[in-house]
């Protein structure tokens, strides 16, 4: 079984609130993709962001900045 | 071939649209799945969504942009999924049938719907609908534009009568929409519904469902959404809980290659030109004896139409002789405007419309005058 480590998840209600956040992310080169949503979490848009955990608080800084509005912010292993 | 007849239709369509669309072919389905073209697909929806909103001026961006299969299935979502039984809601005689037949049909579901009226030139009559709009007024449903004078319907004045009385204001700009200055947020517009394929110049199938946040629709379609597949409901987030099933994606990328052509070419640019071929247009015919021309030409701020008749000829058979031997396509008939027509008195006879777009030049304008002008002479 593959090693799993713990990662940031961003979770959004919408695709669009998705797709924004992977272009504001990237666009300010900070780290991270989409994937499909574990299936642990059951709400969402069926997309979302996963990233290092030592960006965290600048991706909720850019969060903050942009007006995004995810549903949930976890730590989970990946 | 001249053509004018954009408002059914815009053509020919800058080459990018094609493109566009062909390079769509390949994209994966949006909103399913995360691998490289599912989420490829997404990125080119929403980068269309994006330019819409800033076109428009979207309320709340481009979350609130659905995707359509046109103006008519948009009036429809905004129309059906807002109005129940018991509401109130108020149109005018300028509307197409996309307005009135679904109206129509919720009136006989228990909807009480009121109708403006317009005068021989085809204007609304605002005085009216000061006195039909009332606090218990769900939604004023309008035009922007009439489909068959070209007049252009004062939403900022209606917009304050909305306010003033709760009322949600739902816009048809199926013959403004990249023809004129249209914004949600300056004219104070709750629901805005477009064709993607008229002055947007992209492709037939695909439309626009804009929504100010905090306007909730039910869904006219439920199904596949990609997500929550266990729920017996469907999504309400916008725009997936509008958009069910899988998205024309071609379309989508049609229409924003136009949109990017029109702010390429210069938007501004653009309209004045057209305006000024719409003039010719107007001035030309006008200047014709035996020649009718309806609607409030006191201003040309007006869509790129012009309805006319010409003394001794039915509409169908005119527009045929233009097509036939002067090579020049026009529409005739009712426009599917009744109401409209009923008004101007042509109620019967129909009239043919002339209709100009951005890739209409002074001499095709030219040539449908010379064309006008040599059958009225025809004893």
């Amino acid at each position: 079984m593959r090693a799993k480590t713990l990662q940031l998840l961003i979770t959004f209600s919408s695709t669009v609130q998705a797709m924004s956040m992977e272009t504001q992310a990237h666009g300010a080169g900070l780290p991270g993709r989409l994937i499909p949503v574990p299936t642990s979490i059951t709400a969402g848009c069926g997309l979302a962001y996963k990233a290092p955990l030592d960006s965290r608080a600048e991706l909720l800084a850019l969060i903050e900045r942009a007006d995004l509005e995810p549903e949930q912010v976890v730590e989970m292993l990946l | 071939m001249i053509y004018l007849d954009h408002a059914a239709t815009s053509m020919p369509k800058p080459p990018e649209v094609g493109q566009a669309m062909v390079e769509a072919l390949n994209l994966g389905n949006a909103g399913r799945g995360a691998h490289g073209p599912a989420l490829a697909g997404l990125r080119t929806a929403y980068q269309v969504r994006c330019r819409v909103a800033e076109f428009f001026g979207v309320p709340g961006g481009p979350q609130q942009v659905v995707f359509t299969a046109g103006a008519t299935h948009a009036l429809n979502q905004a129309i059906v999924g807002l109005l129940s039984p018991g509401d109130h809601v108020v149109t005018t005689a300028a509307e197409h049938n996309s307005v009135l037949r679904p109206l129509y049909q919720l009136e006989q579901q228990g909807v009480e719907l009121s109708i403006v009226p317009v005068d021989r030139q085809g204007r609304i009559s605002y005085e009216d609908m000061e006195q039909m709009v009332t606090p218990r007024t769900k939604a004023v449903v309008c035009t922007h534009a009439s489909n068959v004078t070209g007049n252009v319907t004062d939403l900022k004045r209606i917009s304050r009568l909305c306010k003033q009385n709760g009322a949600l204001l739902v816009v048809d700009g199926a013959q403004s929409g990249g023809h004129l200055p249209l914004s949600m947020e300056q004219m104070g517009i709750d629901v805005l519904c477009l064709p993607g394929h008229k002055g947007l110049l992209g492709p037939q199938g695909i439309g626009l469902l804009c929504l100010r946040p905090g306007v909730e629709l039910r869904p006219l379609l439920v199904g596949g959404s990609g997500i929550l597949s266990f729920s017996h409901t469907h999504p309400s987030a916008l725009p997936d809980g509008l958009e069910a099933g899988t998205r024309n994606n071609p379309g989508i990328a049609g229409l924003g290659a136009g949109l990017e052509w029109l702010q390429t070419q210069g938007v501004e640019r653009l309209w004045a030109q057209t305006e000024q071929r719409l003039r010719q247009l107007y001035e030309g015919l006008h200047a014709i004896p035996g020649v009718t021309i309806y609607g409030d030409w006191s201003t040309f701020h007006r869509a790129p139409v012009l309805a006319m008749n010409l003394d001794g000829w039915e509409a169908a058979q005119l527009s045929d002789v233009l097509y036939e031997e002067f090579d020049i396509a026009t529409r005739p008939g009712a426009h599917c405007a009744p109401l409209m027509h009923l008004a101007l008195g042509t109620g019967e006879a129909g009239a043919v419309r002339m209709s100009v777009g951005c890739s209409t030049t002074s001499e095709d304008v030219e040539a449908a005058i010379a064309a006008v002008a040599q059958l009225a002479k025809e004893e």
